[in-house]
């Protein structure tokens, strides 16, 4: 049979140039006896269909995947997220980590630092160390990353509003370690705007939050071009209740709201949009999950091409982390939480994720525990080398459940963003509460089915058994607390107050005069200003965000 | 309930002696007459009621957070009510209002009490205003009575109040429109809120046409962007302004006794219509036609005794 | 019938507010009036919203752990402000174990992931007949 010519235009070009370049994990692929498992499965006849709305991995509009051979050439980052208390104890874990032979690491910071309070405010209360590492001053970043080349390691942080001061932070310790600014890889969370109607973590309003995101872009495209500015997540969309859908366009009109105020803000729109990240939910509803993944590529793709005109392929590829639905575990039978995740992470890899965290199955009811991280991981890792399902590229295409999902999401998506364009945009659309009151609505609908028992939870409200609490709970020491406070008291005794106190002073000129704020909070976290002083003087210009009414 | 007790503590401006009083009154519970012939009159009288209402989503409740901010800084003593709807299926209600001024939760001078609107015909009016009066006895010098939209239900509330400002904002102002004619019946003042986003100006020129003075149009409408807390002082500025000239050429003191009418009416009818319903219930109660049913039944409580402990 | 009304209350920092938002709209749509103040909220500020909006009972949420000190931090910001006689009722990702401690130092109530709407919802009712009852 004859190869079509769109096919082998697609081998001949994109396929070769990764094959040169990459060569595949394995040649060939075979399943137990020696078959060969095919790269690409394509229709016979490819029509004008197939081309506009499937086509070839790593070609526009990219539905089939980024790269032309996608987990053939790579697996997918197991990238589990992971704090722990204080910055000595996180930074011994991370070492065990990279001794095990892992390349990136993914910190998680307490609710204060993400809040940007220092852990002796009293706001802090209670929540020091709780969820994730606490970050006071550069002396904690220098311990966390003590002894970890960040020139070899790409780091993930999850942090939003105050993403530029602990960036500053990260870059200053790798500055010390000798390492330039322009060597250091990774990822920081930075989107603001899905903490208005999803997550909680905002500090300021919106439109000063834009302004400290693409001041990162900007300071990023110039210093650190190969750290990733943002993840635009859809995931905490989800986790606080929205549909698939809304999960899609929510995310996706956050996405061209940060491009939008990129280039208001005067920046390239080829310099910055090939460094945009997102970060969705992988959660049970299988092949629905797989045609959101699909549709959010294509849809993103279509966006930049058409919305905003760009030609350079990397900026409309979509490129995604998955983490599997914290909300969708429960604590009643948590043995079947390790199920939930195994058909989520399937979903994700079905789906193309290029990275991917899988919940442990304790976490309905605390922080995991060692062992059940572990079961995580391996969950990851049977998907990965026994199912066989990353053996070949986006194996659902062609079906006609999958592809018409695929195009009815795709199609909700643009209905919604339409409406928020009309409505003014994001950032109005906050305000009014359009978003967060669509999330709100479905959240509510979905748990009242489930308490009428129109749909079925398994162990929650069907098949149920009676079981006592045996399952072991990972605490937090609350003396951590304190341990941080004492030293975030005495990094204040031994440095130069005068010093932070310039630094601040210049940081709210800079503020007031609508200048790059990354110089002058690089020089306040040099000065060991902590990340509460550098808020404050922040809260102080812009002043705080109260939250939607209701 | 301990009535002089209570009276004492809210004259105290202790937050919870004003929180029962407010409860006893909008629960119609034995003792509110008593409570509110107790007020301190003088207190009463120096109150200004402050009306502010607008389409949701305007941003009231930011704009009366940013308010509260500028009255203390001025050490004013201010109280807030803040009424929402009531659920017409359920008769419950979510009251949020609160959210955009929880910074002010800690401080002894913000009395903040929300009320559903408990979906009566009669009696919100009449709670309202007897709690405004509960607050200013306590010490507040300022009431801010806020609604939401721009329904009649909400017209009705307004009118308790002795200046009110409408407030607006880009997008919010197509239902404005069709009324344009009969703002200047409920607003002293148009507020157009999140001025800094495109179509303020627009709004504001719109806003203009309602005024056929020029000098009104100068001082009646003010820009706001509540969330940056810009123009929240000049808005309080003229607040107190028209406030002077209002007691002075004795506008205000006219509302006063509209509102007095108003409430005075709105207790009457709650009462008169719970009498009703109980005397419907009784079985002697025959008649084919509803009018006429209507008829034996006022002309029953026409000659009936009033016995007030029923009421 | 009687009107109660209920806060329901987000101490701590963590912004995860699903929970908070459902249990609110369910005892709206049972009768109540709901007080919300949003997440992020101190204990003393919880408290001093309870008071000033007369509640019957309040109830919190937190899901980061933060519930071993939050939880009794508003009971005692209650009674420090003389009304220990609201209850107090609590819920979110609360281990089992720790349920205890919790009614020892004065909540009420504790409910784990999975509680039914309508025990919540008649736990409310229950506790603001009570808290009514109570009054003079």
């Amino acid at each position: 049979m004859k190869t079509p010519k769109e096919l082998q235009s697609w081998q001949e070009n994109e396929l070769k140039k990764t094959l040169d370049r990459f060569p595949e994990r394995k040649d060939p692929f075979t399943t137990h006896g020696g078959r060969e498992v095919q790269r690409l499965a394509v229709p016979e006849e490819i029509d004008r269909n197939y081309l506009e709305n499937i086509g070839f991995p790593g070609r526009y509009p990219y539905t089939r995947g980024v790269q032309p051979t996608m987990h053939r050439g790579r697996l997918w980052t197991m990238r589990q997220y992971a704090g722990f208390s204080t910055a000595s104890a996180s930074n011994e874990r991370y070492r065990y980590l990279l001794d095990q032979g892992q390349t990136g690491l993914s910190v998680a910071f307490d609710l204060p630092t993400q809040i940007g309070y220092d852990s002796d405010d009293p706001m802090s209360l209670g929540e020091v160390g709780k969820v994730g590492v606490a970050i006071d001053t550069l002396a904690d970043m220098e311990m966390l990353f003590d002894r970890i080349p960040l020139d070899k390691i790409s780091t993930s942080m999850t942090i939003n509003s105050p993403a530029m001061v602990l960036l500053a932070m990260y870059v200053v310790v790798a500055e010390k370690q000798g390492v330039r600014s322009d060597k250091i890889r990774g990822t920081i969370q930075n989107d603001i705007l899905k903490e208005y109607v999803a997550r909680g973590t905002y500090i300021f309003p919106p439109k000063p939050s834009l302004r400290l995101i693409t001041n990162i872009f900007q300071w990023c495209a110039e210093q650190a071009p190969l750290f990733n500015t943002i993840s635009i997540s859809g995931y905490h969309i989800r986790e606080a209740g929205s549909t698939a859908a809304q999960e899609l366009a929510f995310t996706l009109a956050n996405g061209l709201t940060y491009v939008q105020a990129a280039l208001d803000a005067g920046l390239e729109l080829e310099v910055f949009a090939r460094r945009l990240a997102f970060f969705f939910n992988g959660s049970s509803n299988l092949l629905e999950e797989v045609a959101k993944f699909r549709a959010a590529r294509r849809l993103w793709a279509r966006i930049m091409k058409e919305r905003f005109g760009t030609t350079d392929p990397r900026s409309m590829m979509l490129r995604f982390h998955t983490q599997t639905a914290g909300s969708s575990l429960t604590a009643q039978q948590v043995d079947n939480n390790i199920v939930r995740v195994t058909i989520q992470a399937l979903a994700a890899v079905l789906g193309g994720t290029q990275s991917l965290h899988t919940n442990s199955r304790d976490e309905a009811l605390s922080l995991p525990t060692e062992d059940s991280v572990r079961t995580a991981l391996r969950t990851q890792q049977v998907i990965a080398h026994e199912s066989g399902v990353a053996d070949t590229i986006d194996p659902l295409a062609g079906s006609f459940f999958i592809e018409q999902l695929t195009d009815t999401l795709e199609r909700e998506a643009v209905d919604l963003i339409g409406q928020i364009d009309e409505a003014g945009g994001v950032v109005a659309c906050i305000d009014n509460g359009f978003i967060a009151s669509q999330i709100e609505d479905a959240a509510y609908q979905y748990q009242q089915e489930i308490e009428r028992g129109e749909r079925i939870i398994v162990g929650v409200n069907e098949f149920q058994v009676e079981e006592e609490a045996t399952v072991p709970v990972l605490r937090v020491d609350p003396k951590v607390e304190d341990e941080q406070v004492a030293r975030l008291q005495q990094v204040k005794a031994e440095r130069d107050n005068e010093a932070v106190q310039q630094a601040l002073d210049e940081l709210g000129r800079a503020a007031r005069e609508d200048r790059n704020l990354m110089a002058p909070v690089l020089a306040a976290v040099r000065a060991y200003g902590s990340l509460g002083e550098i808020c404050n003087v922040l809260r102080g210009v812009f002043g705080e965000y109260r939250g939607r009414q209701w | 309930m301990n009535i002089p007790h209570l009276l004492q503590q809210l004259h105290g401006g202790e937050a919870r002696g004003v929180a029962r009083a407010i409860s006893l009154v909008e629960d119609q519970l034995p003792g509110a007459e008593q409570l509110l012939a107790g007020l301190d009159r003088q207190r009463i009288e120096k109150v200004l009621i402050l009306g502010l209402t607008g389409p949701p989503g305007a941003g009231k409740s930011t704009l009366t957070g940013e308010l509260v901010g500028v009255l203390r800084r001025q050490d004013i003593r201010v109280g807030i009510i803040a009424i929402d709807p009531s659920s017409p299926i359920s008769g419950g209600a979510l009251l949020g209002d609160r959210i955009r001024m929880m910074q002010h939760a800690l401080d002894p001078d913000v009395v903040i009490r929300s009320m559903a609107t408990r979906g009566r015909l009669g009696g919100l009016c009449g709670s309202a205003g007897a709690a405004a009066r509960i607050m200013a006895a306590s010490g507040c010098r300022v009431v801010i009575l806020e609604t939401v939209g721009i329904g009649q239900s909400e017209m009705d509330i307004v009118r308790l109040a002795d200046l009110t400002a409408l407030v607006l904002a880009p997008g919010f102002g197509d239902d404005i429109q069709a009324m344009k004619a009969g703002i200047l019946e409920v607003a002293d003042l148009l507020v157009v809120n999140k001025a800094d986003q495109a179509g303020a100006r627009r709004l504001q020129l719109d806003m203009g046409t309602v005024f056929s003075d020029p000098g009104d149009r100068e001082d009646r409408i003010c820009a706001t962007v509540a969330s940056e807390g810009a123009g929240i002082e000049t808005l309080m500025e003229r607040i107190f302004f028209f406030e002077q000239l209002y007691r002075q050429d004795g506008r205000l003191q006219e509302r006063r006794r509209r509102s007095f009418t108003l409430e005075t009416l709105d207790w009457a009818t709650e009462m008169v219509k719970a009498r009703l319903q109980e005397k419907m219930k009784t079985p002697r109660f025959e008649c084919v036609e509803p009018r006429q049913a209507a008829l034996e039944l006022v002309r029953g409580l026409v000659n009936e005794k009033v016995n007030y402990k029923k009421i | 019938m009687k009107k109660y009304r209920v806060l329901i209350g987000k101490p701590g920092l963590d912004g995860h507010d699903r929970g908070a938002k459902f249990i609110a709209r369910a005892l709206r749509d049972a009768g109540f009036e709901v007080i919300y103040t949003g997440i992020r909220r101190t204990p003393d500020e919880i408290a001093a919203a309870a008071i000033h909006e007369d509640v019957a009972a309040v109830g919190l949420s937190s899901m980061s752990g933060g519930h071993v000190r939050l939880f009794p931090a508003v009971v005692d910001a209650l009674s420090r402000a003389g009304a220990s006689d609201i209850p107090v009722l609590g819920g979110g990702i609360i281990p089992a174990e720790d349920v205890p401690a919790m009614i020892e130092a004065g909540i009420r109530q504790i409910f784990t992931p999975g509680t039914k709407v309508e025990t919540i919802i008649a736990a409310f009712t229950e506790a603001c007949a009570q808290q009514h009852g109570q009054r003079e």
